[in-house]
Parts: C-alpha cells; structure tokens; sequence
C-alpha cells in the first residue's frame, strides 16, 4: 500500500476545502459552458425547420441552403452539446455523490424522462441529416420539428429537476433517510413554471441573436446577397419577437422568487433590511453590509415583487449569516442580466420600427455593429441569470436541506479532475469555433453526404 | 418479480444495448485505429465512417439511460460507484467527450493533418473508454467498492488484476463485435475486399480473446472468489452458452457467413453481460449490500417503469426508421426525388 499513499499524498493529500471549490468551479464551467450549447440545440433546430417549411412553400433555392448550411452546423453543435450533457450526468454522481446518494431518487424521474426526451432528439437529427433528399420533403420536415420538439422537452425536464433543488418538495426525511417520496410531485415542484419559461424563451433569445450575429458580422463585410439578407433577418426577427416576452416573464419569475426563496431575491437586489416600499437597486458594489453607490428607484422593488407599493420585501436581516448568498456576485449578475435584456428589447424596437416603417433593416451601420454583439449579449445575460439562480441559491445545493459542503464527494484530489476537465474544455471550445468556421464557407463537405468525401480527402 | 427486479432487468437491457451497439462503435474506433496509413486506410476508414455515421449518437444514449436509472432506482449504489470510482469514471467521461466530438470535427475537417489529428482522438478515446469501463466493472465485481461514500480506495478499486481484466476484454469484446458487424456491412455495401480486410483481423481478435479469457479464470479464482464461485456455479450454464456462442460466431466467420457470425458474437457478448448479475445476484455491490437493500420506494420505482415504458412506445417506432435509412444508406441507394 506504500506506493498508493505516496500517490495519493501526490495527488491531493485528503478532502480539502479547495476540493470543494474546485467541483463547485468544475460544476459551474460544464453547465455555463454546456447551457449555451443546450440553447443552440433547442432553438437552431426550430429555426431550421422554420426556414426548410418556408422554403418549401416559396420554392426560394436561397432559404434551402440555408437550411442545409444549418443543418451541417447543428451536426457539430449536437455533437459537442451532447456529451457535454452527458458529461454533466456522470458529474452529478463524481462530484455530488452525497447529493444523489440521498435525494437521487427522488429527483431521478425527471432525468429519466429526460434521457427518453434525449433519445429521440438524437435519433431524429440522425434521420435529418442523412435524409435530405432521400424521404419526402414533408417526412423530411416532420423529423425535423421532432428534433425542435424533443430539445424543448429535454430542456423542459433538465429544468424541472433543477427547479427542484431550488424548491424541494414531494419527500420527508426521517431517520437521516428520504422517505414517502411522490416523484411526481417533486418533479412537478413550484419553481418549475417560472424557470422553466424563463430558460425555453432565453433559448430562443440566444440561438436567434448568435445566428443574426453570424450573418450581422457577413453583412458588414459586404455581403449583400439574398442568402446573407435571409440568414440576418430570420433569426433576427425570432429573437427580437422573444425579447419583450422575456422581460413579462422575468417579471413573473421574480414574483414567484419574491415568493419561493425570498432570500435569493434579497441577494439579487442586496436588500439588506426588510422593509416595506422597498427601493429598486440598480448597480452599486456591495461591501460590508450595505450596497454603496446604486440608483435607487423608490418603492420600485415592492411593486415589481408584490404589486403594490406596500408590499413587504425580505431582506438579508432575516437570513442568518451563515445561510447567505454571496450577495455581491448574485447581484451584479443580476444587474447584468437585466442590462443585456433591456439593451437587446431596445436593439429588437430599432429593428421593429425600421421594418414597420419602410421594409428594411435599419440603415445605419451601427444597427449591424450592435447585432453583431447581440448574440453575445444573449449569452452574457442567460450565464448572469444563471447565476443569479445557482449562486443564489448556496450555500444549499437542495435548499434548505443540504448544504453544498455536504453534498461534494469526499474523495481527495478532486482539484485535478477540475484542472483535467478544464484544459478539455479549452481545447473543445477553440475546436468547435474552428469547425464552424470551416463550415462557414459553402463548399460541399458536409458530414451527411459520405459519398461525396473520397475526393476531397485523397490528396 | 418485484418492482426493484423489474427496474434491475431494463437497467441491465440497456447495459446490453450499450454494449452492443455503442460497443460496437468503440470497435469500429480502434479499427479505424488498425486502419492502416492515410492513403491506405482511407477507403477503411471512410466506410467505418459510413457504417456508425446515422446511429452512433443514438448509440451512446444508451449511457445516459442506464446512469439516469441506476440513480433515479438505487441512488446508493450510485453515489457508492461514483464517488470511489471518481478516477476511471471522469477518464471514461473525457473519452467520450473526446470520442464524440472528434468523430464529428473530422467530418467537418477538410486538411489530411486535421482528420489525422481529430481520427486520433478518435481512435485513442475508443480504446480506453471502453477499457475504463471494464476496469469499473472488474472493480463492483471483485467487490471493492463499499457502500457509503468514497469508502473504498480511489486507486486500488480499479488498479487490480480483476479491473485490469475486465477492460482489456472490453476492449477485445468491442473489437470483434465491430469486427464482425463491418464484415456484414462491407458485403452488403458491395466491398467485399474490404470484408476480407476485417474478417482476417476479427478472428484474430476473437483468438486473443479465447487466450485473455482462459487466463481470467486464473484471475479471477485468485483476485475475485466470490464472483468465480458464483460464475462457475450458478452462472455456469451461462457462462458456457456465451463459451458456445463465441465459438460459433469464430467458425461462422471463418466460412463467411456474415450474418450469422454477427448474431452469434451478439448473443456471446449478451451471455457475458447476463452471467455477470447473475452470478452475483441478489447482491448488488459485492460482498453484501442486496438490490432490495439499494432500491428505491415502490412510488419512484413505479413511476420510473412508467416514463420507460413511454419511452420505449415512442423510441420503438423512430429507431425503425432511422435504422431503415442506415441500412439504405449502406446500399448507397440515391435519393427518391
């Protein structure tokens, strides 16, 4: 056994508090980074379905090859969103096990579903690739809307679970065990329809602002034909249409938190002391126990949680010490993610008021420098709001049940798997780019015409 | 049958079907690492391609199941198997990561240094994710994985004779069961030099494997009692269908009869899987925590056997006719319109 110590003395020595940190880091980087891909997977596929059936009904050649261009894009995307999902499910037992081990069960029917949902989805993309041209057109379509419908779905269940962690319902615990557990229950907990809503219509938001963004950047540099036009204007309009929807829903998701976990809005806001006509607080630092320097909007908060001007608002006095969100993470998140949404609502009313007035996309060049960056901004606003959601949510990983220092494995050396799946993600990032750009370019080399590879790979 | 038995016998199904299907493409991962040099190996390769190219990603779903229900079910042999088996299982999970996205980059990829270096990784995660699997499994057998959270030692559940065992007979088992599938493809496909190709190298493989399970039975009598006790005696009936199995598919390749073969290694491969629990049974993580013991309450257990059986009443159907543009698309048959 000498031999394993010295290994392991080299490894990491025991389970250490900077184990701790580093699953919690690894955690946030696979799911910050598998989110975005997760929203590509829900919205490209309707996107593409969208512009396969307009293209059919026009007989327009240019929205066929833009499908077809999407389509070898969301091969790659699927790929790399697939196993950075199935990485996030052995992650769950190698870096939570106590978490699984205790409430597995009862969060394992939404997962179940999920994998069902999953299935499908990769089973219907495999069909929609490899049948263009080979099934009727409208069979072609049909597999297509499966695949939009199943990503949806997935999204819908990943949710669910997630949602119960933040309010858990549907068990009893006695004895240190889980029991009289009603799956459906749990999976069909409060959260869910605020959550649930929230992340589907940021999907969309984040798959039509990244593509218009794409198309954006081509139509700066001079691209001003049909295919170009089409590819900016579509998504664009899809996701401009999502933005307001966004904010309503922000709204009711606020609502319900102000209601569920009174102390994550706290946080989000920094409202350090209940009151009733609670200001809004926009930007500031946190430092101590107060905020410093925001914007304050009087009585704003207790109207947008409650509705009226009286309404009570929880603050942070009410949380022990112990059971605190960092404060200042969760609200700068906060502020970031609204930011991006009411840039983007005011980039998506440009947009509106051009099209309303004259048919055209705005004229000034600024219009496409900001499109170009509003996928981006997307992007930033969905990682800020989960954010806001996740690191509210701490120092519980099932809140008010189990503490995350509780649910992390006890196994050491915990920071070299971190530092492993680190430098994959890395690599994987700067490949997926680069495959995508090769991509760009319209020459035939797609992953779901075999035939056509022997020529262009004997040189 | 109990629930818990119920849930044991679907989870234990798509083990099999992972094995069999995603096995395969591992497989057909270190083929295309046998394939030979680029210009040689290209046609090799681009018809390995064309073969897993519809169904592989389906394939490996079939990992997702069994985890979600393994935890979902028996959410203690879960964390147990996890949290000791930390090392081996995120080496697996980087191979997958490795294994999928390179597969699909190098189709993307239009340089001859960007396919080698993307059919590498390929290749390379194709041997050792499914060796780390079978080490992870050479680790619950041999009973060196406790209940309890991070019990057992993070080194030695699967640096040991019996894991070691356990992968390279993954390995192999992945091998030919590609081996033998690429052959019936080729000769559908109308490359039958090709078949030639894989058949020579498949009985090969199934010659190691003879080799490396004669010298487990050695292993696993003196690193594993237990489970040797268990399959030499309840199992052995089993144990010698899968013995009787693989032979046949041997001799069946030999003569060239393709389709055979393959349901052969098939049914050898699924009699290994199947001796396994059985030899352990009703224990779950060796020596002594039981499925009964594992299992999750009836309400969970039930509503799980529900969501499956939707699953498969939809899965069913759509697997159908993705399998039926696979196989057209083998034929190379050209599109209707």
């Amino acid at each position: 056994m000498g031999t394993w110590q010295w290994a392991a003395g080299l490894v990491a020595g025991p389970a250490s508090p900077q184990d701790l940190i580093a699953a919690r880091t690894q955690m946030a980087l696979s799911l910050g980074w598998h989110i975005v891909l997760a929203c590509l997977g829900v919205g490209m596929p309707t996107l593409m379905v969208l512009i396969e059936w307009r293209g059919l009904r026009t007989g327009d050649e240019a929205y066929r090859r833009l499908a077809l261009q999407w389509a070898k894009a969301i091969g790659v995307l699927f790929a790399a969103g697939a196993v950075s999902g199935t990485i996030l499910s052995f992650e769950l037992g190698l870096l939570w096990p106590a978490m699984m081990g205790m409430y597995g069960q009862v969060i394992g029917l939404p997962f179940a579903a999920e994998g069902i949902a999953f299935f499908i989805e990769a089973i219907f993309l495999g069909i929609y690739l490899y049948t263009w041209n080979r099934v009727p057109p409208k069979a072609h379509l049909f597999a297509g809307l499966a695949v939009a419908f199943s990503g949806a779905l997935s999204a819908f269940l990943v949710v669910c679970a997630n949602a119960w962690m933040n309010t858990p319902v549907g068990f009893a615990v006695a004895g240190g065990r889980v029991r009289q557990v009603s799956p459906w229950r749990a999976m069909f907990n409060p959260a869910v329809p605020h959550e649930v809503l929230h992340m589907i219509v940021a999907a969309f938001m984040v798959t039509g602002f990244l593509v218009a963004g794409v198309y954006a950047v081509g139509l700066l540099r001079g691209g001003t034909d049909r295919r170009h036009r089409l590819g900016f204007i579509v998504p664009f309009t899809l996701a401009a249409a999502f933005t307001p929807v966004q904010i309503v829903v922000g709204d009711y998701a606020g609502k319900s938190i102000h209601e569920l976990q009174p102390a994550k809005l706290a946080a989000a806001e920094a409202l350090f002391r209940t009151q009733a006509g609670a200001p809004l607080s926009v930007g500031g630092f946190v430092s101590g126990d107060r905020l410093h320097y925001s914007i304050e909007i009087p009585k704003a908060l207790s109207v947008l949680a409650g509705g009226s001007f009286d309404t009570v608002v929880q603050g942070l006095d009410q949380v022990p010490r112990a059971d605190r969100a960092p404060v200042a993470i969760v609200h700068l998140a906060f502020d970031l993610m609204v930011a991006m949404a009411f840039a983007l609502l005011l980039l998506s009313a440009w947009f509106a008021w051009s099209w309303w007035r004259r048919r055209d996309l705005p004229r000034s060049r600024w219009f496409l420098r900001f499109a170009a960056l509003s996928g981006v901004a997307a992007v930033v606003a969905t990682e800020a709001g989960w954010t806001v959601t996740e690191v509210g949510r701490q120092p519980w990983t099932v809140y008010g049940h189990m503490r995350t220092a509780d649910a992390v494995n006890p196994a050491p050396g915990l920071w070299v798997g971190f530092a492993l799946v680190l430098l994959v993600y890395l690599v994987l990032t700067v490949v997926i780019l680069y495959v995508l750009r090769l991509l760009r370019t319209e020459r035939p080399v797609a992953p779901q015409e075999p035939e056509e590879l022997p020529e262009a790979k004997a040189r | 049958m109990d629930l818990a038995q119920i849930v044991l016998v679907v989870m234990w199904a798509g083990v099999t079907l992972y094995a069999l299907l995603a096995g395969a493409d591992f497989g057909a991962g270190v083929w295309d690492l046998l394939a030979g040099r680029s210009r040689e190996g290209m046609p090799r390769r681009e018809f390995i391609e064309r073969a897993i190219g519809p169904v592989w990603e389906a394939n490996h779903v079939w990992l997702v199941f069994v985890l979600v229900v393994l935890w979902t079910a028996f959410s203690g042999v879960f964390a147990a198997v996890m949290s000791t088996l930390y090392i081996p299982l995120t080496l697996a999970a980087l191979g997958i990561i490795a294994r999928g996205t390179a597969f699909a980059f190098r189709k993307a990829a239009r340089e001859l240094w960007q396919q080698r270096l993307f059919g590498g990784a390929f290749a390379l995660s194709s041997v050792l994710t499914p060796y780390f699997f079978g080490a992870v499994a050479g680790g619950i057998a041999s009973g060196r994985v406790p209940a309890g959270l991070a019990r057992g030692s993070i080194f030695t559940s699967w640096l040991n004779p019996t894991s070691a065992l356990g992968g390279v007979l993954a390995v192999l088992v992945c091998v030919y069961l590609a081996g033998a599938y690429l052959c019936g493809d080729a000769v559908k496909g109308g490359r039958p030099d090709l078949a030639e190709w894989f058949r020579v190298r498949a009985l090969a493989a199934a010659a190691v494997i003879g080799v490396v399970a004669l010298g487990g039975i050695a292993i696993l009598w003196w690193d594993a009692r237990p489970l040797y006790e268990g399959l030499t005696h309840r199992a052995l009936p089993i144990l010698l269908a899968s013995v009787v199995f693989g032979s046949a598919s041997l001799v069946l390749l030999w003569y060239r009869r393709y389709s055979p073969a393959r349901a052969a290694a098939m049914l050898g491969v699924i009699a290994i899987l199947w001796g396994w629990p059985l030899a352990q049974y009703p224990v779950m993580l060796p020596p002594a925590l039981t499925y009964r013991q594992a299992a999750a309450e009836m309400s969970v257990l039930a509503a799980t056997i529900v969501v499956i059986a939707v699953g498969v009443l939809l899965i069913a159907p759509s697997m159908a006719w993705l399998i039926s543009v696979q196989r057209r698309g083998l034929r190379g048959e050209e599109p209707p319109a």
